[in-house]
């Protein structure tokens, strides 16, 4: 447990003095799971008449966290967070348990396959991800499946796509804050 | 960046056993959310009630989110006229727009009084407001087609009213809960509107697409009719919609009718009215049953 929450990190990332450093247990706990959930109350706010352009953040986020940091999420929880995304997403219940849930079983699996990995694989893993979350989202999603709505599906997740590394860069930046100094003692 | 060797279970027989039981969770929740999927695909109203909840605690953030939506609209518009009296001309070209969308409900109430007045004292009443709102959100990443308004069953509204902008139709309730309601867009798959063209009595079905277009469909089929620029209104089959709003503009002619621009896109209107169902009592008159069997009377006759 304790190299899960101070994983040995490079001194200057979170804070100046490498000595006397202790991470908020609070925070360290609750920030990934806080921004996902926000991630996915976001597309309800956006108005889309036209056709479905706002990227899934909700699945994003969750991906991105599970892509930078193996392990902190524990396999289960596409459970609860699925749950919670399905009541805002205007999917029927249960689309996203399934898909978050074999999303974790299969990077689960990728990852003992291809243990090293980079930029480039990372974004080529998210993309794939992303791109089939979409598409089975729509084929669950109890619409009509027409060619002009599988066309209609393109431009978003071609911006979802493209917009994983941005989303990465983010989660990066929640992790520092996450894993930053709370208190200092003496 | 290798995984942390802290999921390594190695020797340990409780790391193992943990390593495995995360497998078995994650498997069984998988197969949780399939039966799920499964059972809100078969009674989609089932979750309703949690669903419905979950929004009423989110409206109020969405009605925040509304007010700030339509002041950048206003100001994207204003940027997009001329710098000079931009907002000016843009405000004009609203005007003008809703102006002849005016017209062409006018042209439709003519023609329908045309035919009331033959068909002789038949008397439409038109009902009064349930309540005025904002959009308040949309599944906006999802490929279905809902919005969300402000107001729920505590305010009187009730699935299957319709809801109209100052423009034309949105689109009809699909579920309430207490403060909430989740409305069917139009250009959902799923919704089919009975329309009549504005200038005459040719009557179609307003299939929605899902990429933003309505498909025309003519009812009687045959020689096409139809012209580009051609505007559909309701025609109050069904007794959902009141007769004579406005739906869709048609932009293309295909063989058995037409596809259609919406005239009332929900992304650029600020309130929203939600309207009694038209005439449920016509509905019930015309005699439809859920189910068509004969009953036990009709059975032994």
């Amino acid at each position: 447990m304790i190299d899960r929450l101070g994983p040995p990190v490079q001194r200057r990332a979170y804070g100046r003095g490498g000595i006397n450093r202790v991470t908020s247990p609070w925070r360290a706990n609750s920030v990934h799971y806080i921004s996902i959930l926000i991630g996915s109350l976001l597309p309800l706010f956006a108005l889309a008449d036209v056709m479905p352009i706002m990227p899934p953040v909700g699945y994003i986020t969750f991906l991105a966290w599970r892509m930078m940091r193996p392990g902190l999420l524990p396999l289960w929880v596409g459970v609860p967070l699925g749950a919670f995304d399905d009541l805002f997403s205007g999917q029927p219940f249960g689309s996203a348990i399934l898909l978050w849930s074999v999303t974790m079983i299969v990077l689960e699996m990728i990852e003992t396959r291809f243990p090293w990995r980079g930029f480039w694989q990372d974004w080529f893993t998210a993309g794939l991800g992303i791109a089939l979350y979409i598409v089975a989202a729509m084929v669950v999603s109890g619409a009509t499946l027409t060619v002009s709505l599988a066309l209609a599906i393109v431009p978003q997740v071609v911006l979802s796509v493209l917009l994983y590394p941005l989303f990465a860069r983010a989660i990066a930046w929640l992790d520092r804050f996450r894993l930053s100094r709370s208190r200092r003692i003496g | 960046m290798a995984p942390p060797s802290s999921r390594r279970s190695g020797f340990s027989k409780k790391q193992q056993y943990s390593v495995f039981t995360g497998y078995l969770l994650a498997t069984l929740g998988a197969l949780l959310g399939l039966g799920l999927l499964a059972l809100s695909l078969w009674q989609p109203s089932t979750f309703q009630p949690l669903r419905g909840g979950a929004t009423d605690i989110a409206a109020p953030v969405g009605e925040a989110s509304a007010t700030v939506r339509t002041g950048n609209a206003s100001i994207w518009e204003n940027l997009s006229g001329f710098w000079r009296a931009g907002s000016q001309n843009a405000a004009l070209r609203r005007e003008v727009e809703v102006a002849r969308i005016r017209i062409a409900e006018a042209e439709a109430v003519e023609a329908e009084n045309r035919r009331l007045k033959a068909l002789l004292g038949l008397a439409t009443e038109q009902g009064d407001t349930i309540a005025t709102t904002r959009l308040v959100g949309s599944s906006s990443s999802s490929a279905r087609r809902f919005a969300y308004i402000g107001v729920g069953s505590s305010d009187g509204v009730e699935i299957g009213m319709p809801i109209h902008s100052e423009r034309g139709v949105i689109g009809r309730v699909l579920e309430t809960s207490r403060g909430s309601s989740r409305v069917l867009l139009l250009t959902d798959t799923e919704s089919v509107l009975p329309v009549r063209r504005a200038s005459d009595q040719t009557v179609a079905f307003a299939e929605g697409r899902g990429d933003g277009l309505l498909r025309i469909r003519l009812i009687n089929l045959g020689l096409n009719p139809l012209e580009v620029g051609d505007v559909f209104v309701t025609s109050g089959a069904g007794g959902y919609y009141r007769p004579g709003v406005a739906v869709a503009v048609l932009s293309e002619i295909t063989a058995d009718g037409g596809i259609a621009q919406l005239i009332a896109e929900p992304s650029a209107t600020n309130f929203v009215v939600v309207e009694p169902i038209y005439e449920p009592a016509a509905v019930e008159a015309s005699g439809v049953r859920e189910r068509d069997e004969l009953n036990d009377e009709e059975l032994a006759n």
